[in-house]
């Protein structure tokens, strides 16, 4: 099954620059469908960046994010060819994980 | 010129929900009413060019009409009345007013 | 400009009678229908209003319109959000049909790269054909159902589509046809027409005021205003079609839209894309 994450990780010097897209509907439970219906929460509450094992970022959503979120930042340490791993948990405990090689 | 149309229909627009009946009105009078407005809407569809307003209005009637309030009905009816006829106004003098907008 | 004035002032006296009366009359219309005029002075007008553009730049709407909104635009270029409606679309688009068809058997060049050609005019049929009316129609000719025009399923299709002809520019041709004039001169009628309870036409937002805010959103140039779509619109969270955008455009001014695919909404592409021709596609596109 492809992978929900789209990760592009560029180090420049000390500084590695990491974009990524995550495919995701974000449900935030306060939408109706067509019918009325409340469409029940879907979202990511939890989402973590690691280089050599160690956490550079996380981050702890809730219904406010918008669907297939895209998230951009900056860590210090990172060097080409070094793994960078993305994890993400959802509200109703599906997750989705992958591994990029920093450029 | 154009400021000015819009202003008289703006204004025949305001009449019209300021002329209210000071009688209770009847389910006829309400049937009447409705009537009129569903057949000026009918013109608007047929020229293509129905305002979601008016048919906002139209349910409104309906849903008092519905529950018994007619002078609430009836004056809902002659609002999507008014907004119909608005739109066929809109719709007949546009076909030569369109030309003022293009780019030349 | 005068005697035409005079004129109109003696139709809408008429007009207040006999509505067939205005139907004919429109039609006899005493001007000559010139759509090479018509494009180069609509290129001109907006050239002119907005010297410092660049001309291929106009294609991307507000983000030409606005130099924070366009470096935001060019750094989600990087990971544009329609990238899972264009996998998708080109996942559909090699897929057979049930009969062993495919979707490349119902277009020029197996419909890649030819999506620059779209909408023309069909002779055989007297009418306009839009991309998204070939696709449901090559759909229905090898017994599938067809999709909505305004959902995810046709913005994937089309947005697949624009990629294989990113950067080609835009050509549409009217041929020497009296219908097809005839239908160029209906969508550029529409597309100057007020219409809905807030009296807007297209032009009012999109010739009139392009680069200024309607509500929290800066307003596109109509000059390439189709050569994005399908798009990514973030208001939406999801994709919009051609279809979906002039429907939602008619009930934004509190006008009821017309049905998807209508004559008035395929002469309407015809004449927008027409007026645009050599700006190059740059669909799928994303938008705020």
């Amino acid at each position: 099954m492809a992978s929900t994450i789209r990760v592009r990780a560029t180090a420049s010097g000390d500084t590695t620059e990491v974009q990524a897209l995550i495919q995701h509907p974000m449900d935030s439970g306060f939408i109706k469908d067509a019918q009325g219906q409340i469409i029940p929460p879907h979202f990511i509450q939890q989402l973590t960046f690691e280089h050599n094992g160690k956490t550079v970022f996380l981050a702890n959503w809730g219904a406010a994010v918008s669907k297939d979120p895209y998230v951009k930042f900056s860590f210090k340490g990172g060097a080409k060819g070094d793994d960078l791993k993305i994890s993400w948990v959802d509200n109703k405990g599906a997750n989705d994980s992958t591994t990029a090689k920093i450029g | 010129m154009r400021n000015m149309e819009r202003n008289l229909v703006l204004a025949a627009v305001l009449l019209t929900i300021g002329a209210m009946p000071a009688l209770a009105a009847s389910e006829d009078d309400y049937k009447t009413a409705l009537a009129t407005a569903e057949s000026a809407e009918k013109q608007a569809d047929a020229l293509r060019n129905k305002w979601t307003a008016t048919e906002a209005q139209l349910a409104v009637a309906k849903k008092a009409a519905a529950g018994g309030d007619f002078d609430a009905a009836i004056a809902a009816a002659k609002d999507a009345e008014a907004l119909a006829k608005a739109s066929v106004f809109q719709a007949t003098s546009e076909r030569e007013r369109w030309k003022d907008m293009e780019i030349r | 400009m005068r005697v035409r004035a005079i004129i109109f002032s003696a139709i809408a006296a008429l007009a207040s009678g006999a509505l067939a009366c205005i139907a004919a009359s429109a039609l006899a219309a005493p001007d000559k229908i010139d759509p090479v005029a018509d494009a180069k002075a609509f290129q001109k007008y907006f050239t002119d209003k907005f010297p410092k553009v660049k001309y291929e730049d106009f294609v991307n709407g507000p983000y030409s319109m606005n130099e924070d909104m366009h470096r935001q635009w060019e750094e989600k270029e990087q990971f544009p959000p329609y990238e899972f409606a264009l996998e998708a679309g080109k996942e559909m688009f090699s897929t057979p049909f049930k009969n062993g068809k495919t979707y490349a058997d119902c277009f020029a060049n197996g419909g890649i790269g030819i999506r620059q050609n779209y909408p023309y005019f069909d002779e055989k049929e007297g009418k306009v054909v839009t991309l998204e009316l070939a696709l449901n129609r090559c759909r229905e000719a090898n017994g599938e159902a067809p999709y909505s025009y305004v959902k995810d399923e046709m913005a994937s299709l089309t947005a697949y589509m624009a990629f294989t002809s990113r950067g080609k520019p835009m050509d549409i041709k009217i041929p020497d046809d009296p219908r097809a004039l005839e239908a160029y001169e209906n969508g550029k009628r529409y597309f100057y027409t007020r219409r809905g309870q807030l009296n807007f036409s297209c032009a009012t937002c999109h010739v009139q005021s392009p680069g200024e805010r309607i509500r929290a959103e800066v307003l596109a140039p109509a000059l390439g205003i189709l050569n994005a779509l399908p798009i990514y619109r973030s208001e939406w969270s999801g994709m919009g079609t051609t279809s979906r955008r002039f429907v939602t455009c008619n009930s934004q001014t509190r006008a009821v839209p017309l049905e998807s695919q209508s004559d008035e909404y395929r002469d309407l592409e015809y004449y927008l894309s027409y007026v645009s021709n050599g700006l190059p596609i740059s669909g799928p596109g994303a938008r705020p």
